[in-house]
C-alpha cells in the first residue's frame, strides 16, 4: 500500500504536538506529553508497516526536484524508522512512569520536536532539508541535556558548541555541492559529482562535520561529558538515535559520491583509523570508568567507531552495508536498554557509582538482566542482534580483503564483554553481607522497559534473515560504477 | 578579480578565523562570537556562489536566510546556557 502522503506527517505531527504541549500548563504536561509521544511512535510504526519492503517518494506541493523538497524512504529509512519509533515508544513509557528521570515537564515538548528533527533526518531527500533537521535534533539534544540540572548546563554548551561547528562544517559542503552541481537533491547531486579537488573537500568537510554530531575519536571527547549529565531517558535518546543521525547523513553522502581518486582513499583510510582507535580508546576508558552512565557514554564511543570502519567496508559490499545498518539498530536497542537500566539503577540507589551498587541482583534482577543482556548484543554474541550486524561486517571485511578490520571487530567485542562484566559484576551481592542498604523502591516499569528492550535485540537477532536481504538490495551500496 | 573572486577567498578565510578563534579563546561570550563569525564566513561563500551567474540566483539566498534565522537561534540558546553556566561558577567559587 501507497500512502506516500504520510511521509510529511512524521514531521509535522511531532512538531504540532509539541507546540500544543507545550501550552499544557506544566501539571497535565506530563499526560498530555505521554499521548503526544505515543501518537508519533504508533505514526512511525504504522508508516515502517505500510512501507514494508518497499519505498516512497513524495514531492512536496507536487513542486519536483531541483527546486522542490523531496522526501525518500527507501529500505535504510524504513530501518531508521522503525528504530526511532521503537526506541522512542520505550522512552516514552518510561519518561510517563518516572518523570525526575526525564528532566520534569519540559521533557515533552522537546522530546516530541527531537523526535520530528530525527524522523525528518530520515526521509528527507535533499541536502537543505538534511541541514535544518540535524540542527534541529542538535537544539533540542541540547536543550534535553541542560535538563539534568545545574551541572548539566556546561556539558550542554559543550555539545552545542560541539554541533554547531559541525553544522557550519556541513553548510560550507552543502554550499560546494550546489555550486558545483546546480542542484541541492541527493540523487541528482551524486550523479552530477565530477571527481577533482571539490568532491573531496565536499567529503571531507561531511566528514568532519558529521564526525563531530556521532563523536567519532578524536572528536568524543563532549560526548562522555554530555551523555552522563542527562536525564537517564534522555541518555538513551541521545546515544540511541541522535547519534545515528550523523551517521546516516555521513553514510548517504559518502558512499552516494565517493569516488576511487587517491585524496578519497586516503580519507576513508583516515576515518578508519580513527575508527578503529575510537573502539579501543573508547572500550579502554570504559573499563577504567567507576561509575555506570560513563562506562555506557564511553561504550558508545567505541561503537561509533565501527560505523566509521563501515565507510571502507561497504564500499561495493551489501554485506557491509547491511552490516552497517544492523549495527546501527542493534546498538540503537542495547544501547536505549542499557542506558535505562542504568538509569534505573541510579534511581534505586541514588548513584550510578559502581561500589555503591552492591545487592542490586537481587533488588532488581530484571534490570540488571537488562544491562547484561544489552552488553552481550553489543559485544556481538550468538543469537543476538549485535550478532548478526559483526557477521554481516566480517563477511564484508574478507570480501574487501581488508583483513585487519577483523582483529579490530574481534577485539572490540572483547572489551565490550570486559565493562559488561564490570557493571554487573559490581550489582552482585557481597559475601557477608545481610544488612543490605534498602534502595528507593523502584517502579515495575522501569526495570521492565530496558529488559524489553534488551529481550529485542536477541529476537530480532533470530528473526533477522529478512531484514538482511532487504538491506542488501539498498540502493546505497550499488558501490561505484 | 571580481567581487565574487574575493568573497570566495575571504568567506573560507573568516570561517578559519571564527573556528580557530572559538576554539582557542577562553571566555564564552566570546566563544559565541566567534561561531558568529565563522558562520558569516559560510553566509559568505554561499552569497558569492548566489552572485556568480548573470542573474543573481535565489536558491543560495535562501539558504543564507534559512542559516541565519538558524544561528540567531543557536546564539540564544547558546547565550542561555552560557549564563546558567557563569551562575554554577559563580556559585562554587562562593561569590
Amino acid at each position: 500500500m501507497n500512502y506516500p502522503a504520510l511521509l510529511p506527517a512524521l514531521v509535522l505531527l511531532p512538531l504540532l504536538l509539541a507546540a500544543v504541549t507545550a501550552l499544557v500548563p506544566r501539571g497535565s504536561r506530563r499526560t498530555a506529553g505521554a499521548a503526544a509521544a505515543s501518537t508519533t511512535g504508533a505514526l512511525g510504526i504504522g508508516v515502517v508497516a505500510l512501507i514494508g519492503g518497499g519505498s516512497w517518494e513524495l514531492a512536496l506541493a507536487g513542486w519536483e526536484a531541483p527546486l522542490g523538497i523531496t522526501l525518500r524512504a527507501d529500505g535504510t529509512s524504513t530501518a531508521f524508522l522503525a528504530l526511532v519509533a521503537v526506541v522512542g515508544t520505550a522512552v516514552t513509557v518510561y519518561a510517563a512512569a518516572e518523570p525526575s528521570l526525564a528532566g520534569g515537564p519540559d521533557f515533552w515538548p522537546l522530546w516530541l520536536v527531537l523526535w520530528a528533527g530525527l524522523n525528518g533526518v530520515v526521509v528527507a531527500g535533499d541536502l537543505f532539508t538534511i541541514y535544518v533537521m540535524l540542527e534541529l535534533v542538535t537544539i533540542a539534544a541540547v536543550a534535553l541535556v541542560a535538563l539534568g540540572g545545574r551541572s548539566a548546563a556546561s556539558p550542554a554548551l559543550r555539545y552545542l558548541f560541539v554541533g554547531v561547528v559541525g553544522s557550519l562544517l556541513f553548510l560550507l559542503a552543502v554550499a560546494l555541492v550546489y555550486a558545483e552541481t546546480g542542484t541541492l537533491d541527493l540523487p541528482q547531486a551524486t550523479a552530477a559529482l565530477e571527481p577533482g579537488p571539490v568532491l573531496t573537500s565536499i567529503l571531507a568537510l561531511t566528514l568532519l562535520g558529521m564526525g563531530t554530531k556521532m563523536a567519532l575519536f578524536p572528536l568524543h571527547a563532549w560526548l562522555p561529558v554530555a551523555h552522563p549529565a542527562a536525564p537517564a531517558a534522555v541518555s538513551a535518546v541521545l546515544s540511541a538515535l541522535v547519534i545515528k543521525a550523523g551517521v546516516i547523513v555521513l553514510w548517504r553522502i559518502w558512499f552516494g559520491i565517493a569516488d576511487g581518486t587517491a585524496a578519497v582513499q586516503v580519507l576513508g583510510v583516515a576515518a578508519g583509523i580513527a575508527g578503529a582507535v575510537a573502539v579501543f580508546w573508547g572500550g579502554a576508558m570504559a573499563l577504567r570508568s567507576s561509575r555506570l552512565k560513563p562506562i555506557v557514554a564511553y561504550s558508545t564511543v567505541a561503537q561509533v567507531g565501527y560505523f566509521a570502519i563501515v565507510l571502507s567496508l561497504a564500499d561495493g559490499s551489501a554485506a557491509g552495508w547491511s552490516g552497517g545498518v544492523i549495527l546501527v539498530l542493534a546498538h540503537g536497542l542495547a544501547k536505549a536498554a542499557m542506558f535505562l537500566a542504568a538509569g534505573t539503577l541510579a534511581f534505586a540507589y541514588g548513584t550510578d557509582r559502581l561500589s555503591r551498587l552492591h545487592g542490586a541482583i537481587s533488588h532488581t534482577p530484571m534490570t540488571v538482566a537488562a544491562l547484561a543482556i544489552a552488553g552481550i548484543s553489543l559485544a556481538g554474541l550468538p543469537p543476538t542482534f549485535g550478532f548478526v550486524a559483526k557477521w554481516q561486517l566480517l563477511v564484508a571485511t574478507i570480501e574487501q580483503g581488508e583483513w585487519w578490520w577483523i582483529g579490530v571487530l574481534l577485539l572490540g567485542g572483547l572489551l565490550t564483554f570486559g565493562y559488561t562484566a564490570a557493571m554487573v559484576r559490581a550489582t552482585f551481592n557481597r559475601p557477608g553481607d545481610d544488612e543490605v542498604p534498602a534502595p528507593y523502591p523502584v517502579p515495575a516499569i522501569l526495570a521492565v522497559v530496558p529488559f524489553i528492550l534488551a529481550i529485542a535485540s536477541v529476537a530480532f537477532g533470530v528473526f533477522s534473515a529478512g531484514l538482511v536481504d532487504l538491506l542488501a538490495e539498498d540502493p546505497t551500496a550499488r558501490g561505484r560504477p | 578579480m571580481t567581487v565574487v573572486d574575493l568573497a570566495l577567498i575571504a568567506g573560507p578565510a573568516i570561517v578559519v578565523i571564527g573556528l580557530v578563534g572559538h576554539l582557542l579563546v577562553g571566555d564564552l561570550l566570546r566563544r559565541i562570537v566567534a561561531l558568529n563569525v565563522a558562520s558569516g564566513g559560510v553566509m559568505m561563500v554561499l552569497l558569492a556562489i548566489a552572485a556568480r551567474g548573470e542573474a543573481p540566483d535565489p536558491v543560495p539566498q535562501a539558504l543564507v536566510l534559512t542559516g541565519i534565522v538558524i544561528m540567531a537561534a543557536v546564539t540564544g540558546v547558546a547565550l542561555a546556557l552560557a549564563r546558567r553556566v557563569d551562575a554554577v561558577t559563580d556559585e562554587s567559587e562562593g561569590r
